[in-house]
């Protein structure tokens, strides 16, 4: 069952947030949605984080706009995985975002303007960091759960590691401990996309009453593809042509240039290019093993928290091999993991998908947990 | 294979784990002995488990199971981490038998291995007839069996003396499980050894 009508909040943080970068922020503002009820000892909440593109609108749907649907709706809600019967669940725009939480289109309390490019580079670490400052105003001292998918995944991996006591279990989902050169490579080229879109002006077009939509467009596209499985876009689009096909031109002749241009442009009127900049460079920093010489087991020794790790046979984004790295760094510290792979044939974009198996397990794991 | 009921080949493997132990139970189906391990016996342990079903009833049994396939081999195990490493009524499926007892030996100090013993008199009795068996131990039809390697007591003793396995300890049950101390290749419907470098 769906959660039904939802509504936002926000949360406003007075003191000063020291960014992993080194930079400042002053104050800053966290848009969420809560669904489900906080039990009176405060042991069963769940915070979900989204990835790249995510937001804190992750179930049911708003009263004046009845189709815009939470992203994870189909996992959480009465008698869903995440069952809001029992759980309750928590959704935030992380910093950066452009969804309502503090980000690049922000004012910037000291200049009055758009922080524009003066946004400082956030990291997974930074996201947690403001996340735990929601956990204290929710009054919430340790999540039952935290789970997301993909970069939403390594924020649920990062809960462990900055907060080992505040996280008793964590779901990382389509995820992986760092990226490999062929994911920053596709960050890079989106990333340049954007850079050089001439209504970019150096990430203040805020000023200029532009927006470089083109860029962000063929980011999108790009990630788009790398997002689904070869088999799924053969089997949803194959090499069918558009009527008026054949004219030996660079207009849409093929179905799925059509659905990229589609899906390219609904992301350009929606998302902000400094948010984007910025969500792919967290992707990119993220590597707890740095610090410890690339020994992964040794930079996951400090978690005690219980983990589920899922991966999914399709993704070549974040491939289970990705997700069998954290396993075994986990096994080979004896710490508590399962780890469960579904064939499911979306790639990348499985884990939003409402794939049998991978829902029972998600399931599974968390009714196992005592509250 | 998915484990189901309780068995007695469990009874054993129970009875030679100590608390704190670390055990890796390969093909551990729904976990049941793995939770058997941790409650009875103190144990700490994992499972790897190829099939969807017995993957999601593991994880309901709070078992910490690891999706994966035994033919692959254990690649991301450190040697030597396990003081046990069960192979329980699965070695039979197996098609690499002789690389998944090495990787046992890698990771585990010891290997534990139970499976149905084809030269049990029952067994030798049906093909007699002219049909092959099906028992409490094999309980397959031919046309619907995940077994891929039938073999007895003394087939699985000389590979183990081709690949130098040292057997610290073999106990053989009929289909009620009792124990089996005469003549076990011809009275045992199951094996189970343990076995060392």
């Amino acid at each position: 069952m769906s959660v039904g009508i939802v509504f936002p909040q926000q949360a406003h943080f007075s003191s000063p947030l020291m960014l992993k970068s080194g930079a400042l922020l002053p104050v800053f503002d966290l848009v969420y949605e809560t669904y489900g009820t906080l039990n009176a000892a405060k042991s069963n909440a769940i915070l979900v984080c989204h990835a790249l593109s995510g937001h804190h609108h992750v179930a049911g749907y708003y009263a004046d706009q009845t189709e815009n649907i939470g992203w994870w709706d189909n996992i959480i809600g009465p008698g869903r995985p995440l069952d809001t019967d029992r759980f309750f669940i928590v959704g935030v725009n992380n910093l950066g975002g452009c969804h309502g939480s503090t980000g690049p289109a922000s004012v910037n309390p000291a200049t009055g303007k758009h922080w524009g490019a003066d946004f400082p580079v956030v990291t997974v670490e930074d996201w947690v960091e403001a996340q735990a400052r929601l956990a204290d105003i929710l009054g919430i001292d340790a999540w039952a759960a935290v789970i997301g998918g993909s970069l939403g995944g390594m924020q649920a991996l990062q809960w462990t590691l900055s907060f080992p006591e505040r996280v008793r279990h964590s779901l990382v989902i389509a995820a992986a401990a760092k990226l490999s050169a062929e994911n920053i490579a596709f960050n890079e080229i989106a990333r340049q996309a954007i850079l050089s879109d001439p209504d970019f002006h150096g990430g203040n077009y805020y000023a200029h009453h532009v927006r470089p939509l083109n860029g962000l467009r063929l980011a999108r596209m790009l990630g788009h593809i790398t997002y689904l499985s070869d088999d799924q876009m053969a089997e949803k689009f194959g090499r069918r042509q558009r009527p008026g096909a054949g004219s030996y031109s660079f207009d849409v002749e093929f179905e799925i240039e059509s659905y990229l241009r589609y899906q390219g442009d609904k992301f350009a009127g929606l998302f902000d290019a400094n948010t984007y900049l910025r969500m792919t460079r967290a992707l990119d920093y993220f590597d707890p093993a740095l610090a410890y010489d690339g020994q992964l087991a040794t930079a996951l020794a400090p978690a005690r928290a219980s983990f589920l790790v899922i991966a999914f046979s399709t993704d070549w984004r974040f491939a289970p091999f990705r997700s069998r790295e954290i396993v075994h760094a986990l096994v080979h510290n004896g710490q508590s993991v399962a780890y469960a792979e579904s064939n499911c044939a979306h790639g990348h974009d499985s884990f939003l998908m409402e794939d049998a198996y991978y829902h029972a397990v998600v399931a599974s794991y968390l009714q196992r947990i005592t509250l | 294979m998915i484990h189901t009921a309780e068995r007695a080949d469990f009874d054993l493997i129970a009875s030679w784990v100590k608390p704190n132990e670390r055990v890796l139970d390969l093909g551990c189906g729904d976990g049941s002995l793995l939770k058997r391990l941790i409650e009875e016996r103190g144990a700490y342990g994992y499972g790897i488990e190829r099939e969807e079903a017995g993957v999601q009833a593991a994880i309901a049994q709070g078992i910490n199971v690891i999706q994966g396939d035994l033919e692959q081999g254990l690649a991301g195990f450190d040697d030597g981490t396990f003081n046990h490493v069960v192979l329980s009524r699965t070695l039979q499926t197996v098609r690499h038998t002789e690389r998944l007892l090495t990787e046992m030996l890698r990771v585990g100090r010891e290997a534990v291995v139970s499976f149905p013993n084809f030269a049990y008199w029952k067994n030798r009795m049906a093909v007699m007839r002219g049909r092959m068996p099906v028992s409490e131990d094999l309980p397959y039809e031919w046309f619907d069996t995940p077994n891929l390697r039938f073999f007895t007591l003394l087939d699985f003793e000389s590979l183990c003396a081709k690949m130098q396995l040292v057997i610290r300890e073999r106990q053989v049950l009929d289909e009620s499980g009792r124990l089996i101390l005469e003549e076990p290749n011809f009275l045992g419907s199951l094996a189970v050894y343990r076995l060392g470098r």
